[in-house]
């Protein structure tokens, strides 16, 4: 595993409450995220993790609590601002854009980071456009030969088998160069040997691009085998929070997933 | 037959479709960026031709001044518009953003005739030559123009989608606003400024309308006449939209001259493209290009 640097959590979420109405999505989440560690969310359905997951991103707005992203509070900052201070994602069902190549799809994720407007564009060969068109070519191959991708680099990315698809939606997020990825359910839907390739991207992005990970998993497998650190989630409240041993061994975590009622989520039904 | 007359009115044909191709790109621009059925993309035309006018007749600037004046002036237009009058629509019903557009072209239309009168004013002559012969055939020296100008707002349409850093934002934004967003695109950004494009090439358009014909309150009727050009070309491809546009224009031009023929039943120029519109939203009811919505469940 990374060595995490302890004590400079890269994001933190100070009891963060989501309500839709009367639906209580979140309640009171806190937690925070070591910087280079694997950090997962778990939890059965409708437990909030999507929820969570889309409050640090920027498409919800916690009705309660804060978020700070590197000391920074980002609670109130729109999705395209987090973007560009280094925070990517993927989503749980796909969300490429079907009728663009691959190549267009992962370089509108380098949108920020392209410096030349029209202006500059327009005068390609005086400017540094070119220079740093090139530039940015050279990192996004870097990126499709990452993910073995190259062969399928010039095909509209709605005609791809989900696989994929799948990888080609992380390299996108990647083209960001985030510092923290967010990924929502990576592996859901995958076979085997699909969800097995996925696990090493996400453990080399970690250990050898340095990048922090957010992730959203149900196969407890791949979770326990990866993860440096995990948070259960059940009915908008966290219900446990460490190591993955210690998590597994939880009486809490172990009847949430059982089915059992809990005294934790029996106390707010009750209030 | 009257093989000159013919030949004629399809060279006519071309000339105003290419013209009606650009605005009907301006119109898609807006509706694929922002999901905003524009009922006063005419009046874009107007206000730009008047503008020019404006700066040409009573300012005194050259037309090589008052031309990249007006178009700098109309991009703070379209910026402005969809800022104060759009921005706040967002999320509001469909029917409440079409209405917002009838009534900002029913605005601009009083606006313009207030203040500039109900009278066509011609533009002061531009060109030296006013016709000039061309493989035979005399051909006003504006309508080559017009044709060129054309061109090059295609081509630049074409380069700034497939090339250009914004080109790709926007196409990612029409696409999925979300997802756009979660990769640092902003989409209020790419909101004004489809409208400030679409603003600029529309009065383009009209001003070499206005050239050719006389600025009056006429020029918004091409407005309308986008509705057959993109319904054909389908309501969200930009080429679609061009070869709607020139597909209407030449349309319009030969039923003119079947008319004028044989069935004399006059004013075919203007209602043949929307019989076209009819016919093709029977047949094809998503235009010769568009996307079929597919609800896959």
């Amino acid at each position: 595993m990374a060595e995490p640097e302890s004590g400079t959590p890269i994001l933190a979420a100070e009891h963060v409450s989501l309500r839709f109405g009367g639906v209580r999505a979140l309640t009171d989440v806190s937690f925070d995220i070591r910087k280079g560690e694997v950090f997962s969310i778990i939890g059965p359905n409708g437990a909030g993790k999507t929820s969570m997951v889309n409050c640090i991103s920027g498409r919800y707005r916690p009705t309660e609590g804060r978020i700070l992203f590197e000391g920074q509070d980002i609670t109130r900052m729109p999705p395209n601002r987090r973007a560009a201070l280094g925070l990517g994602r993927t989503f749980q069902n796909l969300a490429l854009f079907g009728h663009m190549s691959v190549l267009d799809n992962i370089m509108v994720g380098r949108h920020h980071l392209l410096k030349s407007g029209f202006l500059r564009g327009m005068a390609y060969w005086l400017g540094g456009a070119q220079r740093e068109e090139l530039e940015h070519r050279r990192e996004v191959e870097e990126i499709i030969d990452f993910l073995e991708i190259q062969h399928v680099r010039k095909a509209q990315a709605g005609t791809l088998p989900y696989g994929l698809r799948k990888r080609v939606e992380l390299a996108r997020a990647v083209a960001l160069r985030p510092k923290l990825i967010l990924l929502d359910e990576p592996m859901a839907g995958m076979n085997l040997e699909e969800k097995e390739d996925m696990a090493r991207y996400i453990l080399d992005l970690n250990r050898e691009w340095g990048m922090t990970v957010l992730m959203i998993e149900h196969d407890m497998g791949v979770v326990m085998d990866i993860s440096d650190r995990v948070m259960v989630l059940d009915f908008g409240k966290r219900i446990a929070h460490g190591g993955p041993a210690e998590v597994l061994a939880d009486p809490h975590v172990r009847r949430a997933y059982l089915g059992e009622e809990d005294e934790l989520v029996r106390e707010d039904a009750a209030a | 037959m009257e093989w000159a007359l013919l030949v004629q009115l399809l060279v006519n044909g071309l000339i105003v479709g290419a013209l009606y191709g650009v605005v009907a790109m301006s119109f898609v621009l807006i509706y694929k960026a922002s999901q905003v059925v524009n009922f006063a993309q005419g009046e874009f035309l107007l206000v730009g031709a008047w503008a020019c006018w404006w700066l040409i007749t009573s300012q005194q600037l050259p037309f090589w001044l008052a031309f990249p004046v007006c178009l700098a002036f109309m991009t703070v237009f379209g910026i402005v518009l969809q800022v104060v009058v759009l921005r706040p629509l967002i999320g509001e019903p469909v029917i409440s953003v079409i209405m917002a557009t009838v009534g900002l072209s029913i605005f601009f239309q009083a606006l313009m005739k207030w203040m500039f009168g109900v009278f066509a004013q011609p533009f002061p002559a531009i060109f030296g030559a006013d016709r000039i012969e061309l493989l035979g055939l005399e051909v006003k020296s504006v309508y080559l123009l017009s044709l060129g100008l054309s061109a090059v707002i295609m081509l630049g349409f074409w380069w700034f989608f497939t090339f250009s850093k914004h080109g790709l934002a926007m196409r990612a934004t029409a696409f999925d606003q979300q997802v756009a967003q979660s990769l640092g695109v902003s989409v209020p950004r790419v909101f004004a400024m489809s409208w400030a494009i679409s603003a600029v090439v529309s009065a383009v358009a009209g001003v070499v309308v206005g050239v050719v014909s006389g600025v009056s309150s006429g020029l918004s009727f091409y407005g309308i006449k986008v509705f057959p050009a993109v319904i054909l070309g389908g309501l969200d491809s930009i080429v679609g939209a061009m070869l709607g546009g020139i597909i209407v224009g030449v349309l319009e031009n030969l039923a003119q001259y079947v008319d004028s023929q044989w069935l004399n039943w006059g004013n075919m120029i203007n209602i043949a493209p929307f019989y076209a519109l009819i016919l093709i939203l029977l047949i094809k009811p998503y235009g010769l290009f568009g996307t079929k919505n597919i609800e896959r469940v």
